[in-house]
Parts: structure tokens; sequence; C-alpha cells
């Protein structure tokens, strides 16, 4: 069966939401399961355990540039099939 | 604040940032004013009463400035709102007295432990940005009960969703309201309950006249209050210590003289490995399950929180919806990675100043805390010198400095006492003072509206006006008789007024708004009605409100965490699945609903207030303790005391709190609640017919940036 153009954009937006709840969980919640191995590290200069530094910033920082970029990266999904709104 | 809609946006982009740039300078400047007051020996509680009444003005001043006579102003802000400044407004509404007061002392106490809400209560906005929000805002929706209407079959699916707005909605709004209190009478030394009213008057003047259109522009003012205010303090305090003005670089520094510190400590027998919770160790507060359960049933549960979904409502588009999302997570982010600072600061602070040293040399700013009771040295509140030492005189065995074990701080203290840690000037508390009062008003703004809207719209455009009009009377006279008989049964209690009785100043005040509204009722057109029934209900939703939370109920501050975790079993699975999903049926989610929000409430109110019943009933087990994994309580032993099968017991009762199945704390309860609704809906679906084909066609169009939103185009 051809695929219509409403079906590709509905595909495309799907695998971009996989995509980023993917990223989301690793660094929502698989990176700080690790959290033990990751604090025998400390960061030069600032002197952070590198867990306790990914809970405190390192995540959140990932989760705003996530943003910025899903909300990027949707919009020329969306533009692509021509069913983004006007500028 | 453009009022012509014929205005380009980019003008009024541009307009708005030369308004706001002004408004930030100003406010510089004033900060600048009361700091020459203080050289000038103006007393302290001037300087206090002049931050507060002057925030507070302007934000009345907003609000009167924006009121709006049009329906979708009220409701939506005219949806015309850029994405940043939609950003910064969510960000106020977000952050709440808890956060900005509560967040850095949790870090405090808790150490690594207390980053679950740092990390669940920012990693929720990614769920907001890819599931749910930019979806609602073109189906064009004004309140989210709507949409649970609108794709699931009508009033009572709509029903449900305000039941699970107003439950997860109004203790939150109580806890605001008590944060005002709390923070006024601290700062400006004012009798709790007067200064919840004053926090009241504060909000309605905010969100009465104008709505949601009001709401929004007092909000970015808030939210520029609040960040200056919360980030000032310890800026300050990084440039004097370490001589760089980002704290949330330098305190790595300070972690690694804490866990030092800690070591030296426990050697030199100033703290017991009992007493002594390593910063950096993680899974000492909590165990591994509940750490990650609060982690994500904030994150669900921000994705379920109308008051923060509406916020995306109110955007010129759904591409602006989905960058605002962005935008709002960098100005919350912006308080949240500063948190961990203030915290490593204070304990900084708390270990190389106060423990292990002589007890006749205590450092004087503890005393101002010690005299309210939030800080106890050796037993006693740390009211003075003298006390502080006869305590420690009276304990066998005391060494003669303060150990560890011997201190005792309120997780409140943290935040305001940073600047008098510092030895900055007073000038900057009452910024701090500022600051937390924007933070509780801006959010207590959102959830009223949030409230009141659900019962204006939802409840009273929606459900009662189509009725016919015998039918109408009745369902209006039997809600008014509840209303008043609830205000008879519940409020008992004497006011702040003169001591009259709450009962009696309600009825009255009831009274004398219904003989307010009537002559503007008699005559006006449908939606001046519309708009007067919301505004009506907004005042006595804040008045129940500020009446509860001015009888102080014990568990007011865990009950905004349980908010979450109902609103992330009544509304997540709906929400995700009616937009995700096409097969999802009506009476799939009501269902699911009714099941994921029952088995939630219901896990939370047994091992709450009937905890005897779970154990004998419901199988429930004790907690165990994180560290050694021992039960919490002697379930055998407990349960032989005459007071075991208590119901509504308070914190004292040995089982309260501390009962549950799986080890689960009750702020988790989400966590059962949620999946359950989702395999109820999945199954139930499968079982029913599926949505008709043009409901269907409606779910692909909300999937579609592009077009008219769904629910005009229906209309």
């Amino acid at each position: 069966m051809q695929e219509t153009n409403d079906q590709a954009h509905w595909r495309r937006t799907t695998k971009l939401m996989l995509a980023h709840l993917g990223i989301w969980f690793f660094f929502g919640y698989v990176i700080h399961m690790f959290v033990n191995t990751l604090n025998q590290y400390t960061i030069p200069i600032l002197k952070f355990p590198l867990g306790f530094y990914m809970a405190a910033q390192g995540s959140l920082i990932v989760f705003v540039v996530m943003l910025f970029v899903f909300a990027y990266q949707q919009d020329k999904i969306d533009r692509e099939h021509g069913v983004a709104e006007d500028d | 604040m453009a009022t012509q809609t014929s205005q380009s946006s980019a003008d009024f982009y541009k307009q708005l940032g030369r308004m706001y740039g002004t408004y930030t300078g100003g406010f510089l400047a004033f900060i600048i004013f009361v700091a020459v007051l203080e050289q000038l020996r103006v007393p302290n509680y001037i300087l206090g009463y002049l931050f507060v009444f002057f925030t507070l003005a302007v934000y009345a001043i907003i609000g009167v400035a924006t009121r709006t006579a049009q329906v979708s102003e009220y409701y939506v802000a005219g949806r015309r709102v850029p994405a940043f400044y939609n950003g910064m407004a969510t960000g106020a509404d977000w952050m709440s007295a808890a956060s900005f007061v509560g967040m850095a002392g949790t870090l405090f106490l808790a150490g690594y432990d207390g980053l679950a809400w740092v990390l669940g209560w920012t990693g929720g906005f990614v769920l907001v940005s890819i599931l749910v929000g930019p979806y609602l805002r073109k189906f064009g929706a004004y309140t989210v009960p709507d949409f649970m209407a609108f794709r699931f079959g009508g009033n009572f699916a709509r029903f449900l969703g305000v039941i699970v707005l107003v439950a997860c909605s109004f203790t939150y709004v109580t806890a605001q309201i008590y944060g005002t209190g709390i923070i006024a009478s601290r700062f400006l030394g004012m009798q709790f309950e007067i200064a919840v009213f004053v926090g009241l008057v504060g909000i309605l003047l905010c969100a009465m006249l104008g709505g949601m259109r009001a709401v929004t522009w007092t909000q970015i003012a808030q939210y520029i209050v609040l960040i200056i205010a919360y980030l000032t303090p310890i800026i300050i305090l990084s440039t004097k210590k370490y001589g760089i003005p980002i704290p949330e670089l330098t305190y790595g520094q300070a972690i690694a003289e804490i866990t030092a510190r800690e070591q030296e400590m426990l050697q030199t027998g100033l703290a017991t490995k009992a007493a002594l919770k390593p910063h950096i160790e993680p899974f000492v507060t909590y165990t591994p399950l509940n750490y990650f359960g609060i982690i994500f049933c904030m994150m669900v549960g921000t994705a379920s929180l109308p008051h923060i979904l509406m916020r995306y409502f109110t955007t010129p588009s759904v591409r602006e919806a989905r960058q605002s999302v962005g935008w709002s997570l960098f100005f919350i982010f912006l308080l949240y990675f500063s948190a961990p600072a203030y915290a490593a600061f204070s304990k900084l602070e708390v270990y190389t100043n106060i423990i292990g040293r002589d007890v006749a040399s205590i450092r004087p700013w503890l005393f101002t805390w010690g005299e309210l009771g939030l800080i106890q040295i050796c037993g006693k509140n740390a009211v003075n010198l003298d006390a502080v030492v006869a305590a420690c005189k009276g304990i066998a065995g005391h060494p003669g400095v303060v150990r560890l074990q011997d201190f005792v701080i309120n997780t409140d203290v943290i935040v305001l006492s940073t600047p008098e840690i510092a030895g900055l000037p007073y000038v900057i508390s009452g910024l701090v003072a500022a600051g937390g009062l924007a933070a509780a008003l801006s959010t207590a703004d959102g959830l009223l509206l949030a409230i009141a809207n659900a019962l204006s719209h939802d409840i009273y455009y929606k459900m009662i006006t189509p009725l016919r009009s015998g039918l109408r009377y009745l369902v209006i006279t039997v809600i008014g008789a509840a209303v008043v008989a609830s205000i008879l049964l519940l409020l008992p209690g004497p006011s702040p007024i003169y001591g009259i009785p709450w009962r009696w100043l309600l009825l009255g005040g009831l009274a004398a708004l219904i003989a307010a509204v009537i002559p503007f009722w008699t005559g006006a057109t449908e939606v001046a009605k519309r708009l007067i029934v919301a505004r009506v209900l907004l005042l006595l939703v804040a008045v129940a409100a500020a009446a509860t939370a001015s009888t102080r109920p014990s568990d007011i501050l865990a009950m905004v965490g349980w908010a979450f975790s109902l609103a992330m079993a009544g509304n997540f699975p709906a929400l995700v699945m009616g937009i995700w999903w096409k097969r999802s049926t009506t009476t799939a989610a009501i269902c699911g609903m009714i099941a994921g929000f029952g088995l939630c409430l219901f896990y939370l109110v047994v091992t709450r207030y009937l905890p005897g019943i779970g154990v004998a009933y419901f199988g429930m087990t004790s907690l165990l303790n994180p560290v050694t994994g021992a039960p919490l309580v002697d379930i055998a032993k407990a349960m032989a005391l005459p007071n075991a099968m208590e119901s509504f017991p308070t914190l004292a009762h040995p089982l309260a709190n501390k009962v549950g199945w799986f080890n689960l704390n009750n702020i988790n309860c989400g966590l059962l609640g949620m999946p359950l609704g989702f395999l109820v809906i999945y199954v139930v679906s499968l079982f029913t017919k599926a949505p008709s084909a043009e409901l269907q066609a409606y779910i692909d169009e909300i999937r579609k940036p592009r077009g008219q939103t769904v629910l005009e185009e229906k209309t």
C-alpha cells in the first residue's frame, strides 16, 4: 500500500519521538544507575565527582539542549511534509 | 502591552522587550535605592516592607492594566504570547515556594539523593514537548478537561478531568498561600494568618480582572524578580570565596572540601557514622527504587499538571509552543542548577564554622533563626549564647564543642539565611524575601486560574448552561447548598479578623458577593455572564484555599509531591493514548482514568491516613531503612498498640507514612496508578468499538500543525 504524505509525516514524527525519549531515558535514569562508578572520576579543575555532576547539572543541560534540537527537528519534518504553519 | 490585535508580531515582540527591559532596570535601580536607604540607617523592617509592597504594587498594576472583557483573552491570553516570554511565565508558574525556599534545604539534608527532585522537576518538560503540549495547542482547548471531553465522548470524561484537576491543584495552591504566609511572617514579622490574607489580596489583584492574560504578564515580571533574588546572594558568595562569580562552577570545590571535612569530623569524633550522611554518597536517604521513582513521578507529573499544560495554550502557533517548552526549561534550569550550590556553600559553612567550634563562640547569625525555632543546638532553640551553653551543659559527657548530632536546622533556613551567612547587607535579605514571595504568588496565580477555569468553563459553561432551565436551577441550588453546608461543617475555627468564626465570615462574604454581583448579572450578555462566573469562582476558590492554609494543615508540603503522582495517574495515560493511539476509545479512557487515579489515591490515603487497615486487610508491610535495610517500624508491635487502627492519625502515629507495598513511598503512588491506567485503556479499547472515522480524522488534524485549531472547526 502506498504511504500517504500524512502517514509518512506521522511515521517520521513517531521515530523522532522515540529517539528523543531514548535520550531522555538514558540521561534521566540509566546514567544515574552508575553513579558510584562515575563518582570515582573527578572533573579536572572544577573538582566535581562525575556521578554527582551528571545529576546536578549534566543531565539538565542535556534536557535543555534537547528541547531546542527537538523543536528544530520537528519543525523541519513538518515543513518537508507541507504541514507546518506559515511563518 | 499590545492592545490592538492588528499590530504585527515583530513590533509586539520589540515592544515587550523594551517594556520588560525597562522594568528590570527599574527593579535593579530600586534595589540600589534600598541599599542607599540602608546606608542611611533606615531600620531593617522598613526596608523589608518596601520590598514587599513595591513588588506587590507592580504586580497589581500589571494585573489591573491587562484586565479584559474577552473570553479568549481571559482563558488563553488571546493566544499571542511569544515563545520566549511564555517560557519565562511558565518558569514562574512552575517554580513555587517549595522550589525557591525548600529545594536547597532538601539538597543540604539529603545530599545526592535530593537531586532526585532537581532531575524530576526538569526532565518532565521533555515529555511535555514531545508527547503532549504542542498537540493540545493545536487542538485549541481552553482547559485540559476540554480535550478529555472532545476526545472521549463528552461530559463524563470532562467531569473526571475536572476531578483530577481539582484534586491535584487545590492542595498545591493551598501550599503556595501557606508559603506566602511563612515568608511574609518571617520577614515582616506579620502574624501568619494576616500574612496569608495579604498574599491572597496580591494573588487576586493579579488574576481576577484579566484571567490568563493578566497572569501571563505578571508572571513574567515575577520571574525576573525571583531569578535576580535567587542568584544574587550566591554569586556574591562565590566571588568572595573563590574569586569567580559563577557559583555553579565553583561549588565543586566546596563539595571537595565538604567531603574532606566529613572524614575529619568522623576521625575527631565530631560526628558519628549514624548522624552523618556523606554529601555525595547516593541512596542513603532514598532506596534506589524510591530515588528513581521520585524522578519518574515528578517528570511524568510535570507533563500531566493542568496549570503547566495550559500555559502552552497561549502561544501563537504550535511551532512556538515547542520552542516555548525549551525556553521554559532554560529559565527553570537557571534556578535548579544553582540550588545545589546554595546547599554546598551552606553545608561548608555549617561544617567548618559551627561544627567543632567551642560552644561559647558560636557565630551570632544563627540566633535570629533560633528565636524562630528553626535552628536548634543541643536539643534547644538556639535563642542566644547563654541558652546554647546551658543546653549543652545539660547533656551528659558533652565535650563543649558543637557536634554534628547537636545541630538541627529547618530546611527553609538555607536559602533565607545565606545572605546573613555571607555577611551581606540586609538589602539582600529583603531581596530574597521578595523573590520567595514572587515564586509563591506566581505559582498560586497559575493554579487558581486552572481551578477556576475548570469550574467556570467546564462545569458551568459546558455542563450546566446547556441544561433545561428547570434542571439547571436544581443543579445550581444543590451546588450552592453543598458549598454552604461545607462552610458550616468544615470551618469552625476563628478567623484573624477580630476572631469572628470562619463560617460566619465566609457566609457573610458570600451573601455580600451575591448582592454585589446581581446588578451586573441582570441584563448582561452571555459573554459577560461567563466572565462574571469565572471571576466569582476564582474569588471563592482563592478564599477557600487561604482559609485552608490559615489552619496550617500538617501535611501541606507532602501534598505538593502527591499532586504530581495524582496528576500523573489520572491524566497522563488518557492524554498520551488520546493523542498517540487513534484506536483508544471512550469507555477505555474513562475506565483507565478511574482505575489509575483510584489506585493512586487509594495507596495515598491508606498509607497515610488508614495505615492500620492497610496492614490488616491489604497486606502492607513496613518500609525499609535505605542504608541498613531494616524495617522502619516493628509491625507486630505497632499493631498491638491501642491506636493501631486509628483513622486519620497525626504524623506521630507509628504506622503513618511508614507502610506500603514493595517498599514504595506513598509520594510515588503514581508508579502504581499510571501503568494500570495505560493497561486498562489498552485492553478495554481492544474490546470496544473503534472511534468513529470522523473523530479519527480530527485526531489526524491534531497531529498536523497547519490549519485551524480543531475545536474552532467543530464548534
